[in-house]
């Protein structure tokens, strides 16, 4: 039972939790259109996109308050995404490879700029890295409720345009066709995107954040046919996940929380893809049969 | 041999090792794996550290690269389950992996060799530490012979597979009938990722390297469409960003591994506008012209519906195009000024006439 007490008084505790369990949520929900836009690989790109974009908000303002360095790493995300989905139309470069460049010269010049603070000897900068590589366990009250307000606009978003990210999700030529500006509508959704990225930094880090995206939505797809029940359960087991990574991490010693986290998403994943009740591997062979029954021919 | 000459060789051999494993890689639209490689080297390390009780080259270098191989079998199984896309299965495996090699260094290893907080905050923290050691006094010849072992490895498989490489990436089905095993010639190609990616991660990093193996083929592929060519091109691209990255990193004394990235960048954004055929300033070219070329044709066909009727006075004047035809006024007289130019159109007292040659357009025009 100390857990459970610990959980409401132990200010880490608290505020690991609480933010793990945020950040489930909101990537949870995102990931689902990311995933069904097979934009998957897009949250692994624009994470990397916003090294650039914090070291230069810190070189600009000095500052290294959570909300300067989330913007800076949101704007550096967007021009990110605005780039992969340029280089898309305008050329015959595959997404992977657009995907790839923009992840891997963004990061290179990310890493350009962490050199030019770190000579300018100002001892304030320590552990400006530790912002994009995950360092759940220095959380504070600050950090959660910047994370809870970012994620709170984004969930506001897909909760009020739900039909209209459903529609473009499945079927973006439709969506035009019934008078839905697709373009901008895309944009925005991979923007929300980027609003999950920006507090999945703090948490897990650059290299983690795809699965915080791709593995609840994922899990969740294998439940059910239905994007809106998909939604509701990739956020349980999101938050689910968030929260058993953060506990087991703050009670054994040594476990980074962003790698537990990530072991009790693929553990979910896992088990759906074997158990899910919609299309679970376990029961391919009784569907099969029961749709042989049904229809003979 | 001076420090800095070792260095540049190390970055130019990297490039040049790297660019010829990714043109195959790229044109297989597979550059994301390389991605997924780059992480999953991690857990494989570790798993080497742990097998052979303490850091050995040997072993590592086999453990990352079977953990890379490792990556691509569960994509594939992932994908043909049909359960979760290509993407979104690259995106689950190597966070996955990733996350069991940092668990089990930081917690039985946390105080061995591993630099814990390098491991934990990943490659990111890796990267400065191993420029630094590129770009430092103690950079042994060590990573200079394994990446030009490498390169050669790399450009014997090109070599000796190029047929074979060839036509399974362009016709995979033509592939198999013809008995030329494309599975196994994709897991020997994706081998070679694997173990080029962990050669080259000791010298500029994992996600740098990953930067060598997809920039510069996909540059070369804007530049050209004969595979050779490309092959040639990605090399020079990747052996001289190698070199100018490193050149300029000691001239501004910032990270060699951020600014070879950089590089790559700025030499695929130059590539992108100003490629001859395939650049945005050659495409927004040809547009432009097709569109002047469309509307001249526009002009001359009307002139020639109209020419020797009784409406002739009235239809082919400026104004009566802007409204027929909806075109500004700026439009109506750049296109009859360049149809004058071009000896299509007379234009006399604010009257056109069609000459021989604009006829024989319009004439062309219609019947096409």
């Amino acid at each position: 039972m100390s857990l459970v007490r610990d959980l409401f008084t132990d200010y880490t505790l608290r505020n690991v939790a609480l933010g793990s369990v945020v950040l489930g949520i909101v990537s949870g929900v995102l990931g689902c259109f990311a995933v069904l836009r097979r934009q998957g690989l897009m949250g692994d790109a624009l994470a990397h996109a916003a090294l650039p974009g914090v070291c230069l908000a810190y070189m600009i303002t000095g500052s290294k308050s959570s909300l300067t360095l989330i913007i800076g790493a949101g704007i550096a995300g967007w021009i990110g995404m605005l780039a992969i989905l340029a280089i898309g139309r305008r050329t015959k470069i595959d997404q992977g490879s657009a995907l790839g460049i923009v992840l891997t010269v963004f990061f290179g010049l990310g890493v350009v700029l962490l050199t030019v603070i770190q000579k300018g000897n100002d001892p304030n900068q320590a552990g400006l890295d530790k912002f994009l590589f995950g360092q759940a366990a220095a959380l504070t009250a600050e950090h959660v409720t910047t994370m809870s307000t970012i994620g709170g606009i984004g969930l506001l978003f897909v909760a009020l345009l739900f039909k209209e990210f459903k529609v473009l999700s499945f079927d973006p030529e439709f969506a035009g066709t019934i008078g839905l500006p697709v373009a901008s509508l895309g944009k925005l959704l991979t923007g929300l995107l980027v609003l999950a990225i920006v507090i999945g930094l703090n948490t897990v880090g650059v290299i983690l954040m795809s699965a915080m995206l791709i593995a609840p939505a994922s899990a969740a797809r294998q439940w059910t046919h239905s994007l809106g029940r998909m939604v509701l359960y990739s956020a349980v087991i999101g938050s689910a996940s968030g929260l058993t990574g953060a506990i087991w991490s703050v009670l054994v010693p040594g476990i980074p929380t962003g790698p537990a986290i990530v072991i009790c998403l693929g553990i979910a994943v896992a088990v759906s893809l074997i158990l899910g009740s919609a299309q679970g591997l376990a029961w391919q062979s009784r569907r099969r049969k029961a749709r042989r029954l049904e229809d003979p021919a | 041999m001076s420090t800095s000459t070792q260095v540049a060789l190390v970055a130019i051999t990297a490039g040049v090792s790297c660019a010829l494993v990714g043109v195959f890689l790229v044109l297989r639209r597979m550059a994301m794996m390389a991605d997924a490689i780059s992480h999953s080297v991690l857990p494989g390390l570790v798993a080497g550290y742990v097998l052979a009780k303490g850091p050995n080259v040997l072993v590592g270098f086999l453990g990352a690269t079977a953990a890379g191989l490792a990556t691509v079998v569960l994509v594939e199984l992932l994908t043909k389950s049909r359960r979760v896309k290509e993407d979104a299965a690259i995106g689950l495996v190597f966070p996955v992996l990733f996350s069991i090699g940092v668990l089990v260094v930081s917690k039985y290893y946390a105080n061995v060799h591993i630099d814990t907080d390098a491991v934990l905050y990943g490659e990111i923290a890796f990267a400065p530490f191993d420029t630094l050691t590129v770009a430092g006094m103690d950079l042994g010849p060590q990573s200079l012979w394994v990446l030009g072992v490498l390169a050669l490895l790399n450009a014997a498989f090109l070599f000796l597979f190029y047929k074979e490489l060839k036509l399974s990436t362009f016709d995979a089905g033509l592939a198999t009938t013809l008995g030329f095993l494309p599975t196994l010639i994709h897991y020997l190609l994706m081998g070679m990722v694997a173990v080029t990616t962990v050669g080259a991660f000791s010298a500029v990093g994992a996600i740098l390297a990953v930067a060598l193996i997809i920039v510069p083929p996909v540059t070369a592929s804007l530049m050209t469409d004969r595979l050779p060519a490309l092959i040639a091109f990605s090399i020079l691209i990747g052996g001289s960003c190698g070199l100018g990255g490193y050149l300029l990193s000691v001239y501004w004394d910032v990270s060699p591994a951020g600014m070879i990235a950089t590089t790559l960048g700025g030499v695929f954004t130059a590539v992108l506008f100003a490629a001859p055929t395939k650049g945005l300033a050659a495409q927004a070219l040809r547009r432009r012209r097709q569109r002047s070329q469309f509307s001249t044709e526009m002009l001359v066909v009307h002139l020639a519906a109209h020419e020797h009727t009784p409406d002739q006075d009235r239809e082919c004047t400026l104004l009566h195009l802007e409204q027929e035809l909806g075109w500004t006024q700026e439009k109506a007289i750049w296109t009859v000024k360049r149809a004058v130019q071009s000896g299509m159109i007379n234009f006399r007292d604010g009257a056109m006439t069609l000459t021989p040659k604009g006829s024989e357009l319009a004439r062309v025009s219609v019947a096409r």
